[in-house]
């Protein structure tokens, strides 16, 4: 009873919650590779599937939850069938069960094909064939591509098709190899090797289109992996799915998912070229079109400069002074004239209102004395005998006072 | 400028560009740049829009060195 005192006693969940924690924060188990044989696969209606995976000495409880499932694509689950289960490791409490929380399935033929692949890698790794300072950058414009892949494939028809909507103008050099089967590692390294004796190439993808693992498997291989080390040309692997991790991707240059994103990240996308083209045309016309309004404005302030040292100009100024001047003299003379003309008009109506002609039309007479011409006005100024004239409006009678 | 890449082409577009910016020059070579940026303009267009993906084939000949010929296989 000494126990249930001290601190140091546990209850299952703390102790349950304790192991979970030791397997959770544990690296190794957080990414593990598993391989066994598969037994008791069930599928609940909810999705999940359940199985374990066993040996011939132990056995481990897997879930394998249905997001996880379709996410990785994974094969249909048979009992008795081998396989390389990936995922973590952890402690279900409820049962206090070990289990394993699967995230991907990889069938394996024999089981020995994975464990190949794990030892290459990790002499390849080794040697630093995966080194990130190994990784050639790729030509932003590259002129030839050397495609290492089969003829038939649909993979190089979805290669071709990219390349020839986003970047038709390279050239593209198949060097044509199988790409499965026992002698597809050495044809696909020697069609690497051979784009390189050929060497006018700037990027060669290597790759093929989805398959099982057993159909990708030549891209496992060291003589591939070799064959991609050595070439002098970067090398872009575009091999089965989103999914597949081949050595060849380790080793490569750039890593595509497929070989359509191969051929995506081979080369660039002649429609964001084609907008940066005409950018730069339209920014020529601008800079040349506010260039020759500069130089126009120019070439106007300096004719008016020129215009106004021509002796010409200053010729013409005086000539318009002059006709202006005289045109203003003409004027006031006019001026002065009409209004003379005016003035004299009024004098002669004065005087012709003063005039005894007038006074006559009224039935007025002027007489004179023939003798000295003189006005007669009085009775005094004559006697009888003196020869007058008289004056009528129209003309003289000539008479005799008596 | 028929032997010229589209890189080299776009490249001397952008020099043209460059050149035009910076506008100190006699007209007679701002008329240069802008017809030479022209006509690189539109070789670089053609050169897209025209382009036709030339597809060939690696084959070793009987003198054992690799050599290229049309690809028919599609």
């Amino acid at each position: 009873m000494l126990f249930l005192d001290a601190p140091s006693v546990l209850s299952v969940s703390q102790l349950s919650r304790y192991l979970k924690e030791l397997l959770e924060t544990n690296d190794t188990l957080q990414d593990v590779w598993v391989q066994g044989e598969i037994s008791g696969s069930r599928i609940y209606p909810s999705g999940h599937c359940y199985f374990t995976l066993k040996d011939a000495e132990a056995q481990l409880h897997c879930v394998f939850f249905k997001y996880a499932r379709l996410r990785s694509a994974a094969p249909e689950l048979r009992d008795g069938m081998a396989i390389a289960a990936n995922g973590r490791i952890s402690l279900y409490e409820r049962d206090g069960k070990l289990q394993m929380y699967v995230d991907s399935i990889e069938p394996l033929g024999d089981g020995v094909l994975f464990l190949r692949f794990e030892q290459l890698k990790a002499r390849l790794a080794a040697e630093g064939l995966f080194e990130i300072e190994r990784k050639r950058p790729l030509p932003t414009f590259p002129l030839v591509i050397g495609i290492v892949t089969s003829p038939q494939a649909a993979a190089l028809r979805d290669m071709l098709r990219v390349l020839r909507t986003r970047y038709p103008l390279v050239q593209v050099i198949l060097s044509p190899t199988l790409v499965q089967g026992a002698e597809a590692p050495a044809a696909i390294a020697n069609a690497l090797d051979l784009l390189n004796e050929y060497g006018e190439v700037d990027v060669i993808i290597v790759g093929r289109g989805g398959g099982s693992i057993e159909e990708l498997w030549a891209f496992n291989e060291e003589v591939v992996a070799r064959a991609i080390a050595r070439s002098r040309i970067p090398v872009i692997s575009g091999v089965g799915h989103e999914t597949d991790f081949t050595i060849a991707d380790f080793v490569a240059d750039h890593r595509a998912s497929t070989p359509t994103a191969a051929a995506t990240a081979a080369v660039p996308d002649i429609s964001e070229w084609l907008a940066d083209v005409r950018t730069h045309r339209q920014a020529l016309t601008v800079l040349m079109e506010d260039l020759l309004v500069g130089l126009a404005d120019e070439l106007a302030r300096t004719e008016r400069d020129l215009q106004r040292q021509n002796p010409q100009y200053q010729l013409d100024r005086l000539h318009q002074q002059l006709d202006d001047t005289t045109a203003l003299l003409q004027t006031r003379l006019q001026h002065i004239l009409s209004l003379r003309g005016e003035r004299l008009h009024g004098v002669a109506l004065q005087l012709h209102s003063l005039s005894p002609l007038l006074t006559i039309a009224r039935g007025y007479a002027v007489v004179r004395r023939d003798i000295d011409a003189v006005v007669v006005t009085s009775t005094q100024q004559v006697q009888a005998g003196d020869a007058i004239t008289i004056q009528v409006t129209d003309g003289h009678i000539h008479a005799s006072v008596q | 400028m028929e032997t010229l890449t589209f890189e080299e082409a776009f490249a001397q577009l952008e020099a043209a560009v460059a050149a035009l910016q910076d506008g100190q020059m006699p007209l007679e070579q701002a008329l240069h740049h802008y017809e030479e940026g022209m006509k690189l303009a539109q070789y670089c267009n053609d050169l897209l829009q025209k382009a036709e993906l030339r597809v060939q084939q690696l084959r070793v000949n009987d003198e054992g060195v690799p050599v290229v010929m049309p690809f028919e296989a599609e």
